[in-house]
């Protein structure tokens, strides 16, 4: 099984410097795009790969950037930026590639960038991926000295500049329009669209902006080619996938396996089973903005159509486990204070909404409930899901929601009959 | 007052982007590292320096979790409160930090040592529960570990 993306990440060892990657490999891509490709040639190998964006949203990446304009009449410069905020809770794929192998994922952005013509670059990186700051700075420099970004990269003419920015703390700056606001100093609300970020984003140019684990996948389809990055999957999608395993499970952690592995085998075969004592109920197959799947879906392979098909989002690929000992309740309104707290308070409804959502779950995890809170929720979940807002985050947030409500009903209207948690583990909000 | 070092790091900044107002999440980075949060005064220093109103960089300040427009503790805890950890029983640890700083969320402790605050999912889920100090991540804590971690930091 190859792991192209994870190959030279060793647990407990720091990445390799710009020499030792180079020995292995390194940056031969960019060598190969600058010498022998023009930028079309790299947007259809791209296309041609099939490669799906990992953010989330699972958009092909190839086709998102042929929207970027080209040739000399294009506004300039353009820019390129590798999202890499992950603040989505249960989701902790991106960072195993930021802090064990950096200069993968700039030679990722310098093909990217090249493949749009960017010029300028940026890595905004969430504050608290301080180990991740340190090697990107560090390699930046690298590759700075080493001719691969300035002027003239390799002698080809071709010059892209690389600055790394760290957020201050919030999730909407994943938010690819927010992201850009917030990198244009501003509060990081979304923008609307049209006009898209490929033809007006930062500072009012054409901008792409790009998951970590997507651009580090780039240089090895360049080098390898479109066949054997077709052939790396077990499913109509393409390439390996960094999947992520959390909660009361054995062997917690994160791995990188061809696309179309079930649910069952990352939760038996990799992540060892349910610790002792616990048994599975339920799980938010890719991060806290995906909908619950349950026992009849274990079999279920973790690709995009194949979870859209079972009812949820394959999003980040990290699975978050709920356990037969955690209020799924109290699990639900775990999440939507996370959302509630971050919600940007741009439009009315989720700013509203979801605090409403927060309070009832709340009153029904201490007991408090009613019967018809739980029509209250579906109708939330209703109003608050796509279309209704202004951006995902609350469509996002209704969408553990909505199948809680579906597959543990039982256990919301215990809570409410009962008048008490059968689980008596209350979560509090802070502050 | 800004200090001239933090001016010339300011206009460094500046110099990077096409609007002095786009370098202003930077500044208040540069001012705050130095003093641990930002003042009205400090606001305001920064404000002229990038030509905002003090009202609109406030805004801008208020916005993100991790400006601090009011005076912190020489160390910050940031206590994940997000979904792995909670299952994996990050009450305990909060339970603990509650009792033994004699503080609640939000506050700093007498001594001027550590504020408190939780924050969202930190990202290394598979290690919950986490909670980080300044740089230091701490994972797969339990309370145990706790007194001897806060013994680190004077
Ligand atoms: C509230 C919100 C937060 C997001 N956070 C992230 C993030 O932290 N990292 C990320 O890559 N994408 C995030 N996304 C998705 C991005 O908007 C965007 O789709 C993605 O960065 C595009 O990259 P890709 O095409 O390579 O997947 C978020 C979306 C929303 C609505
Ligand atoms: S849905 Fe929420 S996060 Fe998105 S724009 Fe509206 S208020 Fe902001
Ligand atoms: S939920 Fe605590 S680190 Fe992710």
């Amino acid at each position: 099984m190859e792991t192209p993306l994870t190959q030279h990440i060793v647990a407990g060892r720091k990445p390799l410097s710009l020499k030792e990657y180079e020995q292995v490999g390194g940056y031969q891509s960019v060598r190969k795009v600058l010498k022998e490709m023009t930028p079309t040639e790299v947007q259809n190998l791209v296309k041609d790969s099939n490669l799906k964006g990992r953010g989330g949203a699972g958009f092909g990446t190839g086709l998102k950037w042929s929207f970027v304009p080209m040739g000399p009449d294009a506004a300039m410069p353009k820019y390129l930026v590798a999202n890499a905020d992950e603040m989505e809770p249960g989701t902790f794929k991106d960072r195993l590639l930021l802090e064990g192998n950096p200069h993968q994922l700039l030679e990722g952005m310098i093909v990217a960038a090249y493949a749009i013509q960017a010029n300028i670059s940026y890595v905004f990186l969430r504050w608290a991926y301080k180990l991740a700051a340190q090697e990107i700075t560090k390699a930046i420099q690298e590759a700075y000295d080493a001719g691969y970004l300035g002027k003239d990269i390799l002698g080809s003419g071709y010059n892209l500049e690389m600055y790394l920015h760290t957020g201050v703390g919030r999730y909407m700056c994943g938010e690819e329009t927010a992201l850009l606001n917030a990198l244009e100093g501003k509060r990081a609300h979304p923008r609307a669209k049209p006009p898209f970020p490929q033809v007006s984003g930062l500072f009012g140019k054409p901008t792409i902006v790009n998951n970590v684990e997507t651009l580090c996948n780039l240089p090895h389809i360049v080098n390898n080619g479109v066949e054997w990055y077709k052939g790396l999957s077990k499913s109509a999608d393409t390439g390996t996938k960094l999947y992520g395993v959390s909660g009361r499970v054995k062997t917690p952690g994160c791995w990188e396996l061809p696309i179309g592995v079930t649910i069952r085998e990352l939760l038996e075969d990799y992540a060892g089973g349910m610790q002792d004592g616990y048994l599975f109920k339920g799980v938010l197959p890719g991060g806290a903005s995906t909908d619950f799947l349950v026992e009849q879906h274990l079999d279920t392979p973790m690709d995009y159509a194949s979870i859209q098909a079972a009812g949820s989002r394959l999003g980040t690929g990290t699975m978050i486990i709920l356990d037969d000992q955690t209020c799924p309740v109290g699990f639900v309104h775990n999440l939507q204070h996370f959302f509630a707290q971050e919600s940007c308070g741009f439009c009315t409804p989720c700013r509203e909404g979801l605090p409403w959502v927060e309070r009832l779950l709340l009153a029904i995890d201490q007991g408090r409930g009613h019967p018809e809170d739980i029509q209250a929720l579906e109708f939330h979940t209703k109003y608050l899901g796509p279309g209704n807002t202004f951006c995902a985050l609350a469509p996002g947030a209704m969408e553990p929601l909505q199948s809680a409500l579906k597959y543990f009903r039982e256990d919301f209207e215990r809570h409410i009959y009962e008048h008490h948690c059968p689980w008596s583990k209350v979560w509090q909000p802070s502050i | 007052m800004l200090t001239a070092e933090e001016i010339l790091q300011i206009e460094h900044e500046i110099s990077l982007v096409p609007k002095r107002k786009a370098a202003c999440i930077e500044a208040l980075k540069i001012v705050q590292h130095n003093r641990g949060w930002i003042s009205d005064e400090s606001l305001k220093d920064v404000a002229g320096i990038v030509d905002m109103s003090p009202a609109e960089l406030d805004s801008v300040a208020t916005f993100y979790n991790l400006i601090f427009r009011r005076p912190v503790g020489r160390h910050v805890i940031l206590l994940c409160d997000s979904i792995s950890c909670w299952v994996m029983g990050y009450e305990e640890i909060r339970d603990y930090l509650f009792t033994n700083l004699g503080i609640q969320y939000g506050q700093t402790t007498e001594d001027g040592r550590f504020t408190l605050l939780p924050n969202a999912c930190l990202g290394t889920c598979d290690c919950a529960p986490a909670l980080m100090i300044g740089n230091d991540l701490y994972r797969n804590l339990t309370v145990d570990q706790l007194d001897e971690i806060l013994s680190k930091y004077s």
